[in-house]
C-alpha cells in the first residue's frame, strides 16, 4: 500500500490537516477524510460541477484536484457559506425561489454563484448563465437558479453600505 | 371546487428539508458513513453480446485489501417466478440477470462481478483482476434489426405474446399488442387528407446528477440493512428480497436523500450485490457507481421505431389513425411501449383506430421508466403528423387540435373512456397565451406547439400524524422526496388540520417505520401521499373532537371543527389548546390512513416553441419556450412551475442533443456528461410557465400529478419550430445540427 501524504490546509477559514494517498482527488480528501460531504460527486471526471469547490478563491471541481494540491491552500465548500445560525443570501434565495429539487446539484451552484456574486455584483442573465454552465442541473431546467442568483444579487447590493 | 379559499393549498413556503440542502447537510445516499464500512466496485462486460465461458476470481482475491468477491453463482439456488414490484410481472431470472449476468452478458456494461475492499480504489483496481473468458456473439442493436428472423437471439426461452397468445419460436419480440376502436381501414375512406410518416428516436438517458449508491449491512442476527437512494424503498426492499430468497421482513431499507430519479432509481442494480458481499464479510459494504457506469449499465429509455398514419376530412375533422410502435427494451423485456400505445393518440377523439406495439429485446441496456415512459417518442411522432395535416388544410395547428381534442367521455383505443381532463383547456390557454398571441419575426426563425398525456397512477401510501403538546404534528411518510414532496405532502395535512404548514414536521421514514407506499414515480407523491396525508389528518381531527367532546361534556359529533377551531355549546378551542390538554384527556393523537386511490386524473401539457436554426452549422437555439400544464390545483405552484420547467428542459435536451451513440459492436462512445450533452444553464432561455386548474374530483383539492407530462410535447413542439424556421420536417431524435444539416442538404 502506498503511504499517505500529510496534507495541512485552510477549509472554510478553519485550519484542517488530514492524511491522503497521493492518487486522492481533493473531492474524496473533502468527503471522506474531512467528513465534508456537502460538496457531491455527480461524475468524478470534471463535467458536472456537482463538486465545485472555491481554492485560493477560484472556483474549482474538486475532483480534477488532488488532495496534495490543497497544502497551504484555503479551501471554501458549500459548509462554510452560512454564517452560524444566518444563511448566506444565496442560501435563503434559493430556498425563496424553490431553485433546488433533488438538490445535488445546489452545493456546487452556490459555491459558483457565490464567487460570480464576489467578483461581479451585478451581472446580467447571460452573464449568470455563462459562469454557471459547468454546473448541471438535471431538474429545475436552470430558471429558478438563475433567479435566485439574481434576487441574491440584489439583495446584496441592497445590503451593502 | 376552484372557488374554495384555502389557507396553505396554493401559497408557496419554503421547502421544509431547505436548510439541510442548501448547507450541505443533507445526507444522500453516496455520503453515508458506518464504522468497518468496506467499499464495492462492478466489474462490468466489455462485449454487447457473449457467453460467459469462465470466470476466475483468484487473482481479485488474492489482492491486498480485498475482502470478497461474489458473481451470480453466489445467489441462492431459487426456482423462476414471477415476480411484480408495481411495473408490471416479469420473471425473476431477468431480475436476478440484470443484477448479475449469468450464462451470457447481453450488453457492454452488464455487471458480471462484483468486490468488496478496504477502499474503493482498491474495488476497482481488484475487478480488474477477475478474469472472465468470454465467448462473443453478434448483436443487434435496434428494434427494426432485432425483429428480422435471422437477428441474433438474446433469450433462447423468449417467445413472443403475440396478442395474448404464445407464439412459437424463438423470437427477440417479448410481446406484439393491438388496440382496435372503430375500424380505421373504412375511416380512412372517408377522408380528404391522410399522412403517413416514419419515425425513430435515440435511446436517452434520464441524466440524474447523482449516480446510483447502496450501503448494506448483513447483520448478525440475519437481517439486512440498505441505505440508498431510491425512488421507491419498498421496491428495494421487496425485489432484494426475491433477488436472495430471503423474507421481505428480513430487509429493513433506509432512503436517504435522493439526487434525482425520473423513473431510473426505480430498478435495484447494486443493492443485492452490496448484500450478498456484507454477507461474506460480515461488514457494511458500500457501492457507488460512476458515470460510465450509470450510463453503461442503468435503464435508459427506449429508442424506439414508429409509424403514425393519421387521415382527416377537409374541415380538420381526424376521422382514422393507425399506430406501428417498435420500443427497444434493452436486454430484458419491459420497453414501456404498453403506455406509449396509451398515449399515442390519447389527446384526440379519433372514432377508428389501430394501434401496434412491439416490445423487443436489443444489446443495450435494460430500459427502465423515464418521465412519462414511452409518452413523448409517441407523441414526437403522433404531434409532428398533426402539424402536417393543420399545414396541408389550412389550420391552425392549435385550432385543428382543438377541435378534435379528448374529453370527458372519449374513449381512448386501449378501452377506457376518459373522466374529467383538462386537454381542451390547456389548449385553449395556449391560444390564449401571450407567447401564441406575440409574433415571431427574423430569418430563420420559427414556432412549433404539441400536446402530450400521461396518466397518474394511484398505488398504495400510508401516512401517520403524532399530535404534539405543542399544536404542532409529526408527519411520517414512505415517499422519498425528490423534488420538494414532503412540503407539497404536508401543505395537504396543514389544509385539513388547519394549521401552519410550519407546524407541520415531515419525515421519510425506513421500511420498518411506515406502512407500505409504493414508488416515488407515476405522478403520484402530491396525489397519492398527499390524500393519506388528507385522511390521517381527517383521523386526528377526529380523534381531537373526542378530546374535545370529553372537556366540554358532550358527544364528538356535536364538536364542530374547521380552521384550526373546534367549537361546541359556547366552548371553543384551538388545535393548539386541545393539542396542550391531549394528556389529560386519553394520552397522545396519532391519526393514521393507507389509501390506494382509485380517483386519479390524467395530466396533458402542451408546449410552445420558438427556435432560430443556423443555416450554416444546422444548430437550433431555442428562443422562447412556454410550458402549459393541467395540475388540477397547483398545491405548491412554485415546484409545479419547477416539474414543468424540468420536464421541458428534458425534453428539449431529447429533442435537440442527447442520444447513446452507439459504435456498431454495441459500445456506447459518449459514456460521459462532456459527450453525452444534456442542456447547460447557457443552452437555455427562461423557461415560461401556465398552470391550468382542471380539479380532479378524485382528490380531496383537486390534484393531478403533474411530474411526467410535460416532458412528453417538446421534442414535437421543437421538430414543428424547426421545420417553419428551416422548411424541413425532422422525424429523427435527436434533431443535434449534423440531423438537421443533413435534412437541410436533401431538401
Ligand atoms: S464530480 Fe466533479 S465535476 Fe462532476
Ligand atoms: S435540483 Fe436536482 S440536479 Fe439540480
Amino acid at each position: 500500500m502506498q503511504s499517505k501524504v500529510h496534507v495541512r490546509t485552510a477549509i472554510n477559514g478553519e485550519p484542517a490537516e488530514f492524511l491522503c494517498e497521493p492518487r486522492q482527488s481533493l473531492l474524496e480528501c473533502l468527503r471522506d477524510l474531512c467528513n465534508l460531504t456537502g460538496t457531491k460527486e455527480g461524475c468524478n471526471d470534471g463535467n458536472c460541477g456537482a463538486c465545485t469547490v472555491e481554492m485560493d478563491g477560484r472556483i474549482v471541481t474538486s475532483c480534477l484536484v488532488l488532495g496534495v494540491e490543497a497544502e497551504g491552500a484555503q479551501i471554501g465548500t458549500v459548509e462554510g457559506l452560512a454564517r452560524g445560525t444566518e444563511l448566506h443570501p444565496l442560501q435563503k434565495a434559493f430556498l425563496e425561489n424553490a431553485a433546488l429539487q433533488c438538490g445535488i446539484c445546489t452545493p456546487g451552484f452556490l459555491v459558483a454563484a457565490k464567487a460570480l456574486l464576489e467578483q461581479e455584483p451585478e451581472p446580467s442573465e447571460a452573464r449568470i448563465r455563462l459562469w454557471l454552465a459547468n454546473n448541471l442541473c438535471r431538474c429545475t431546467g436552470y430558471d429558478k437558479i438563475i433567479r435566485a442568483v439574481q434576487q441574491a444579487a440584489r439583495e446584496m447590493k441592497e445590503a451593502r453600505p | 371546487m376552484t372557488k374554495t379559499e384555502y389557507q396553505v393549498v396554493g401559497t408557496r413556503p419554503v421547502r421544509h428539508d431547505g436548510a439541510d440542502k442548501v448547507t450541505g447537510r443533507a445526507l444522500y445516499g453516496a455520503d453515508f458513513q458506518m464504522a468497518g464500512l468496506l467499499h464495492g466496485a462492478i466489474l462490468r462486460s466489455p462485449h454487447a453480446h457473449a457467453r460467459i465461458v469462465r470466470i476466475d476470481t483468484a487473482k481479485a482475491l488474492a489482492y491486498p485489501g480485498v475482502k470478497a468477491v461474489v458473481t451470480a453463482a453466489d445467489f441462492p439456488p431459487a426456482p423462476d417466478k414471477l415476480v411484480d414490484f408495481g411495473e408490471g410481472a416479469t420473471p425473476l431470472a431477468y431480475v436476478r440477470g440484470n443484477v448479475l449476468a449469468s450464462g451470457k452478458v447481453l450488453y457492454r456494461g452488464h455487471a458480471v462481478a462484483g468486490v468488496a475492499a478496504t477502499s474503493a480504489h482498491i474495488a476497482e483496481e481488484a475487478a480488474q483482476l477477475i478474469e472472465v473468458e468470454y465467448e462473443p456473439l453478434p448483436c443487434v442493436l435496434t428494434a427494426p434489426e432485432a425483429m428480422q428472423p435471422d437477428a441474433p437471439i438474446l433469450h433462447d426461452g423468449l417467445r413472443t405474446a403475440e396478442l395474448g397468445e404464445k407464439a412459437q419460436g424463438r423470437s427477440n419480440i417479448s410481446e406484439h399488442f393491438r388496440h382496435i376502436l372503430g375500424d380505421s381501414k373504412k375511416g380512412f375512406a372517408e377522408t380528404d387528407v391522410v399522412i403517413e410518416r416514419e419515425f425513430s428516436t435515440a435511446t436517452v438517458h434520464q441524466g440524474y446528477i447523482e449516480p446510483h449508491n447502496a450501503t448494506a449491512l448483513w447483520n448478525n442476527d440475519g437481517r439486512v440493512h440498505i441505505w440508498c437512494s431510491t425512488q421507491g424503498s419498498f421496491v428495494v426492499r421487496d425485489a432484494t428480497a426475491c433477488v436472495l430468497d430471503i423474507a421481505q421482513s428480513r430487509i429493513r431499507v433506509t432512503p436517504m436523500e435522493i439526487g434525482g430519479g425520473f423513473g431510473g432509481k426505480i430498478p435495484v442494480y447494486l443493492e443485492p450485490v452490496a448484500a450478498l458481499l456484507s454477507r461474506k464479510t460480515g461488514r457494511p459494504v458500500k457501492i457507488l457507481m460512476t458515470r460510465k457506469d450509470v450510463f453503461e449499465g442503468t435503464g435508459p429509455t427506449p429508442g424506439s421505431y414508429i409509424r403514425v398514419k393519421i387521415g382527416a376530412t377537409s374541415d380538420g375533422k381526424l376521422v382514422a389513425a393507425e399506430a406501428y410502435l417498435a420500443y427497444e427494451a434493452g436486454a430484458y423485456p419491459g420497453a414501456m411501449v404498453g403506455p406509449g400505445g396509451m398515449c399515442v393518440f390519447a389527446a384526440y377523439d379519433i372514432p377508428n383506430v389501430t394501434i401496434d406495439g412491439f416490445d423487443v429485446v436489443v444489446n443495450k441496456p435494460s430500459t427502465a421508466a423515464y418521465r412519462a415512459p414511452g409518452a413523448t417518442n409517441a407523441a414526437f411522432a403522433t404531434e409532428t403528423v398533426i402539424d402536417e395535416l393543420a399545414e396541408q388544410l389550412g389550420i391552425d395547428p392549435v385550432e385543428i387540435r382543438l377541435r378534435n381534442a379528448a374529453k370527458e367521455g372519449t374513449r381512448r383505443a386501449d378501452g377506457p373512456k376518459f373522466k374529467r381532463i383538462g386537454c381542451v383547456e390547456v389548449l385553449e390557454a395556449v391560444r390564449g397565451s401571450e407567447h401564441y398571441q406575440s409574433p415571431l419575426e427574423g430569418p430563420n426563425r420559427g414556432r412549433g406547439v404539441a400536446v402530450g398525456f400521461w396518466f397518474n397512477v394511484g398505488l398504495p401510501s400510508s401516512c401517520t400524524i403524532n399530535v404534539n403538546a405543542d399544536g404542532t404534528v409529526n408527519l411520517v411518510e414512505g415517499s422519498t422526496d425528490i423534488g420538494g414532496t414532503r412540503t407539497s405532502v404536508a401543505m395537504q395535512a396543514a389544509e385539513v388540520l388547519g394549521i401552519p404548514v410550519e407546524d407541520v414536521h415531515p419525515s421519510v421514514v425506513d421500511t420498518d417505520s411506515v406502512g407500505f407506499t409504493a414508488v416515488t414515480g407515476g405522478s403520484r407523491v402530491t396525489f397519492s401521499t398527499g390524500m393519506a396525508a388528507c385522511e390521517a389528518a381527517g383521523d386526528v381531527i377526529r380523534q381531537m373532537k373526542e378530546r374535545a367532546a370529553k372537556l366540554w361534556e358532550t358527544v364528538p359529533d356535536k364538536v364542530e371543527a374547521g380552521r384550526g377551531s373546534f367549537r361546541c355549546n359556547g366552548h371553543s378551542a384551538t388545535f393548539k389548546e386541545l393539542a396542550a390538554k391531549v394528556g389529560e384527556t386519553g394520552g397522545p393523537v396519532v391519526g393514521r390512513a393507507t389509501v390506494n386511490p382509485r380517483g386519479v386524473g390524467g395530466s396533458f401539457s402542451a408546449a410552445i416553441a420558438d427556435v432560430e436554426v443556423d443555416p450554416e452549422t444546422g444548430k437550433t437555439t431555442v428562443l422562447r419556450f412556454t410550458s402549459i400544464q393541467d395540475a388540477g390545483k397547483a398545491i405548491h405552484p412554485s415546484y409545479v412551475e419547477g416539474q414543468m420547467q424540468g420536464g421541458s428542459v428534458q425534453g428539449i435536451g431529447w429533442g435537440l442533443n442527447e442520444e447513446y451513440y452507439m459504435s456498431r459492436d454495441g459500445m456506447m462512445m459518449n459514456s460521459s456528461l462532456l459527450d453525452y450533452r444534456m442542456p447547460t444553464s447557457l443552452d437555455l432561455p427562461m423557461i415560461e410557465t401556465i398552470i391550468v386548474e382542471v380539479p380532479n374530483p378524485g382528490h380531496p383539492f383537486g390534484v393531478r400529478g403533474v411530474g411526467e407530462a410535460n416532458i412528453v410535447p417538446p421534442p414535437a413542439a421543437l421538430a414543428n419550430a424547426i421545420y417553419r424556421a428551416a422548411g424541413v420536417r425532422m422525424r429523427r431524435l435527436p434533431m443535434s445540427p449534423p440531423a438537421v444539416m443533413e435534412a437541410i442538404w436533401s431538401k
